[in-house]
């Protein structure tokens, strides 16, 4: 924060007036931006339609409210599904990532050629959502879970890996300094002195996105993949909002409970 | 403690394994023995089309390769709407979203907000951050049309529970100290959230800020589906007609883009500190 | 039994760390490596395991020359050199067995290192040296649950589970309370002599090194400027090592009989205050 020497006494400024000036250009140049994107989307937007937005809207919940209970047994099953789409799914991008951390992290990657590659596949799963995933799969080894478990295997191996190595690169040098002096392998000095201490991270991460994939899992089956989304897809196609607003407080319980239970046990870990 | 004596008694004559990573037995084996049970469960109830399974080898081998040839011209045009579309929704949402965050994510902070304000904000946030952002835009489909204002405004929505939530957690762990400090010069509320509480919130907001950027830039991919705009419904289309080069060149420009924003996000943030 | 003969450490920045060092220590003797910080003591030790590459010159421990072993001749050359850091280097969420048992990880196969089924002679002795430093109620806890002080006697028994014949030492004491140090430097040298081992103790607290050590040398920008007994320390040399300083508290600070200097001498006190 300087002080700037002006003719008639020195005067504190938050900046110095060439970075205030770039500060002031960057909002400009970002109001600018944004209204550009604002024509752009009520270009392709029909205004008129706003006008009943409230009234639609409210009408909307209207017919979802009071929820159809009738229809909970036999949401049961697809949700029992959804939750194996998310467990199973996640289980999948733990095996997968837990090699690909060891060779994307700096510090115990056998070959840079090696850690480009597992870096390019993280950033490759971490781009394209589960729900793409699902869809792309669901035409290539049919609807059901199956498609699911695998999609939401192949996004988590994105976020469990770049989250794993980024806590393998953060492990402390000296003790694996220690045990590599005393004559250990390569092999010895992952299990003896690296795992130890990225444990509660490996434990965190895959809690953590496991409780992501369950909220993930719900809505799969609006692409054919299984689970409760098919339910939700259905009753929507039905116009059967009663229907649909059981569904949406089946998942908001289920959804709340497994954030719930995932934040005691890593609570627990650490 | 007899059980630490003998143990040692033991490690002397040789013998010693190191305690089990659960230390109460009733608890070990519980969970030992729901995890099996659950194994069972999924492996009896999950039915898999195994045959259709091995059908469908070949076109998922189909799949990667075509990312060899992605066709970029054959639908051109619409994937250059698509595209542009979701990059404005996205900035937009995220614009719209993070400056609606700040006064929801203040009424959720327990220790600056009055409990109405804490409760009705929280509300908010529990819906937004529970129901994925396709069920959102279905919702708002339903109430303005079709097209990308629906998905700038579920975008945004879903900005909101994200932003304020981390954010009223900060405010709620924020340093007491200088907060009193502030509070103790006379200062109005206004000003004491802008001295005290803005400045130790502020570096994790830009950075979270970048983050949702990336976020919704994947989300707007994916919402077109069901008629909220961006380049969802393109994609969609394609793979439905497993006109698979055609989705490769859209994926391909996501990963890009994806990428590219991490990058930049990188770059701002250092510029940032 | 160690012999460097011109060893040398250049990095890459340019920068001489060694410049042609030359020593020999025979077995059983327990020398301490004094200098100001950046005269290169902390890479010197670290040339001798191969944690820090040497540029040039040769260590032969034994006859062995260690500079040029690759993979597994590496490995087994480690296991005969222990090492003790300052920040004590153990696996923090390991229990303090576990820690000690690592000392013998270059002697055991994978497998059984990743089950944790080591063998029992090995436990047995793992228990012997807890008992030396007086661990042995805490095997089953977790390293981090240590203080300073056990945490470094927890390193010392893991070197020692090796059953080196060359044990270095980086620093021992720094993050210790002048008692524990003390007490570390008291157990260290007297295991050291029950089992005849060479030892290499790089330390900058001078004093206490003086009262423990049979042999000190001096280094400077990377070269040995002083190589012989505590005794032969006196404000000259501790001037060639260190440079110009008021040494006045160090030198003559050994005669713990007598009447020593008249001026006020808060080490010394301390020293002969000490229990054994």
């Amino acid at each position: 924060m300087p002080l700037l020497d002006t003719s008639t006494a020195p005067v504190w400024r938050r900046r110095e007036p060439l970075k205030q000036y770039a500060v002031w250009a960057g909002w400009f140049a970002g109001v600018l931006l944004f209204s550009l994107c604002f024509k752009v989307i009520s270009d392709n937007t029909i205004w008129e339609f706003l006008a009943d937005a409230p009234e639609q809207g409210l009408s909307l919940l209207g017919r979802m409210v009071p929820p159809d209970w009738s229809i909970v047994g036999s949401l049961l099953l697809p949700l029992w599904d959804t939750l194996n789409i998310a467990t199973v799914g996640t289980a999948l991008g733990i095996v997968i990532a837990f090699p690909l951390a060891f060779l994307a992290a700096r510090n115990t990657s056998p070959h840079p050629l090696l850690r480009g590659l597992a870096l390019t596949v993280i950033v490759s799963s971490r781009s394209i959502n589960a729900l793409i995933w699902a869809m792309l799969l669901v035409t290539i080894v049919g609807p059901g879970v199956f498609a699911g478990m695998l999609a939401i295997g192949l996004r988590s191996i994105g976020f469990i890996g770049k989250l794993l190595y980024e806590a393998i690169e953060e492990i402390q040098v000296e003790s694996v300094e220690a045990v590599a002096a005393s004559g250990a392998s390569k092999g010895q000095i992952l299990s003896y002195a690296v795992w130890p201490q990225i444990l509660p991270a490996f434990i965190g991460i895959g809690l953590y996105r496991w409780d992501i994939n369950i909220r993930e899992s719900t809505v799969l089956g609006l692409v054919g993949a299984g689970g409760i989304g098919l339910a939700m897809n259905a009753a929507i196609n039905n116009l059967a909002w009663g229907q649909v607003a059981t569904v949406f407080v089946l998942i908001f319980a289920t959804v709340v409970i497994s954030e719930w239970l995932s934040a005691r046990i890593r609570a627990a870990i650490y | 403690m007899s059980t630490v004596s003998s143990r040692i008694d033991l490690a002397r004559q040789g013998h010693w394994r190191p305690l089990p990573f659960i230390s109460r037995q009733w608890l070990r084996w519980s969970l030992n023995l729901a995890l099996l049970a659950y194994l069972l469960l999924v492996y009896f109830s999950v039915e898999v089309n195994w045959g259709r399974v091995a059908e469908g080898l070949e076109r998922g081998l189909d799949f990667i390769g075509s990312f060899m040839r992605p066709d970029f011209t054959s639908r051109g045009s619409e994937i250059a709407r698509g595209l542009v579309e979701s990059l404005t929704m996205t900035f937009t949402s995220t614009v719209i979203g993070v400056a609606l965050s700040i006064p929801v994510g203040l009424g959720a902070a327990r220790n600056i907000a009055p409990l109405p304000v804490y409760l009705l904000c929280r509300s908010v946030i529990a819906l937004s951050r529970t129901f994925q952002e396709i069920i959102i835009a279905i919702f708002f489909v339903a109430m303005v049309g079709f097209g990308p204002l629906a998905g700038v405004i579920t975008l945004a929505f879903a900005t909101i529970g994200f932003m304020a939530k981390l954010l009223a957690e900060d405010i709620e762990d924020a340093r007491r100290d200088p907060m009193e400090a502030i509070r103790a010069t006379g200062a109005g509320w206004w000003q004491w959230v802008n001295y005290s509480v803005q400045p130790q919130v502020m570096p994790r907001l830009i950075g979270l800020s970048l983050y949702r950027l990336d976020i919704n830039f994947r989300e707007s991919a994916v919402i077109g589906i069901v008629g909220a705009g961006g380049i969802g419904a393109t994609l969609n289309t394609s793979i439905n007609r497993y006109d698979y080069d055609t989705s490769a060149a859209i994926l391909l420009l996501i990963i890009i883009i994806v990428l590219a924003s991490e990058y930049f996000s990188g770059l701002v943030r250092r510029w940032v500190q | 039994m160690l012999e460097l003969k011109q060893l040398g450490k250049r990095y890459a920045s340019g920068d001489l760390a060694l410049d042609g060092v030359d020593l020999s220590v025979p077995s059983g003797q327990v020398m301490a490596l004094i200098g100001p910080s950046g005269a290169g003591k902390s890479t010197l030790i670290r040339c001798i395991n191969r944690l820090v590459e040497p540029t040039s010159g040769t260590v032969r421990l034994d006859g062995q020359e260690l500079s040029q072993l690759r993979g597994r001749q590496l490995r087994l050359a480690r296991r005969n050199i222990g090492m003790i850091f300052q920040s004590y280097a153990l696996v923090e969420r390991l229990s303090v067995m576990e820690n000690v048992l690592s000392g013998r990880l270059g002697y055991l196969g994978f497998w059984r290192s990743l089950l944790r089924r080591f063998q029992s002679g090995d436990v047995t002795r793992a228990c012997e040296l807890l008992d030396r430093v007086g661990l042995l109620d805490a095997i089953d806890k977790r390293a981090d649950e240590l203080s300073g002080g056990q945490k470094q006697r927890v390193g010392i028994a893991r070197a020692l589970m090796q059953q080196p014949k060359l044990l270095l030492v980086d620093e021992p004491t720094a993050s210790l309370d002048p008692k524990t140090s003390r007490q570390i430097m008291r157990l260290l040298v007297e295991l050291c002599r029950e089992q005849n081992l060479a030892v290499i103790i790089n330390i900058h607290d001078v004093s206490l090194a003086r009262q423990y050590v049979d042999r000190m040398v001096g280094l400077s920008d990377g070269r040995v400027v002083f190589d012989g007994n505590p005794q032969g320390l006196n404000e000259s040399t501790l001037t060639r090592i260190y440079g110009e300083e008021d040494w006045s508290d160090e030198a003559g600070n050994d005669d713990e009989a007598g009447a020593g200097s008249g001026q006020p001498d808060p080490i010394g006190t301390i020293a002969r205050g000490a229990h054994p």
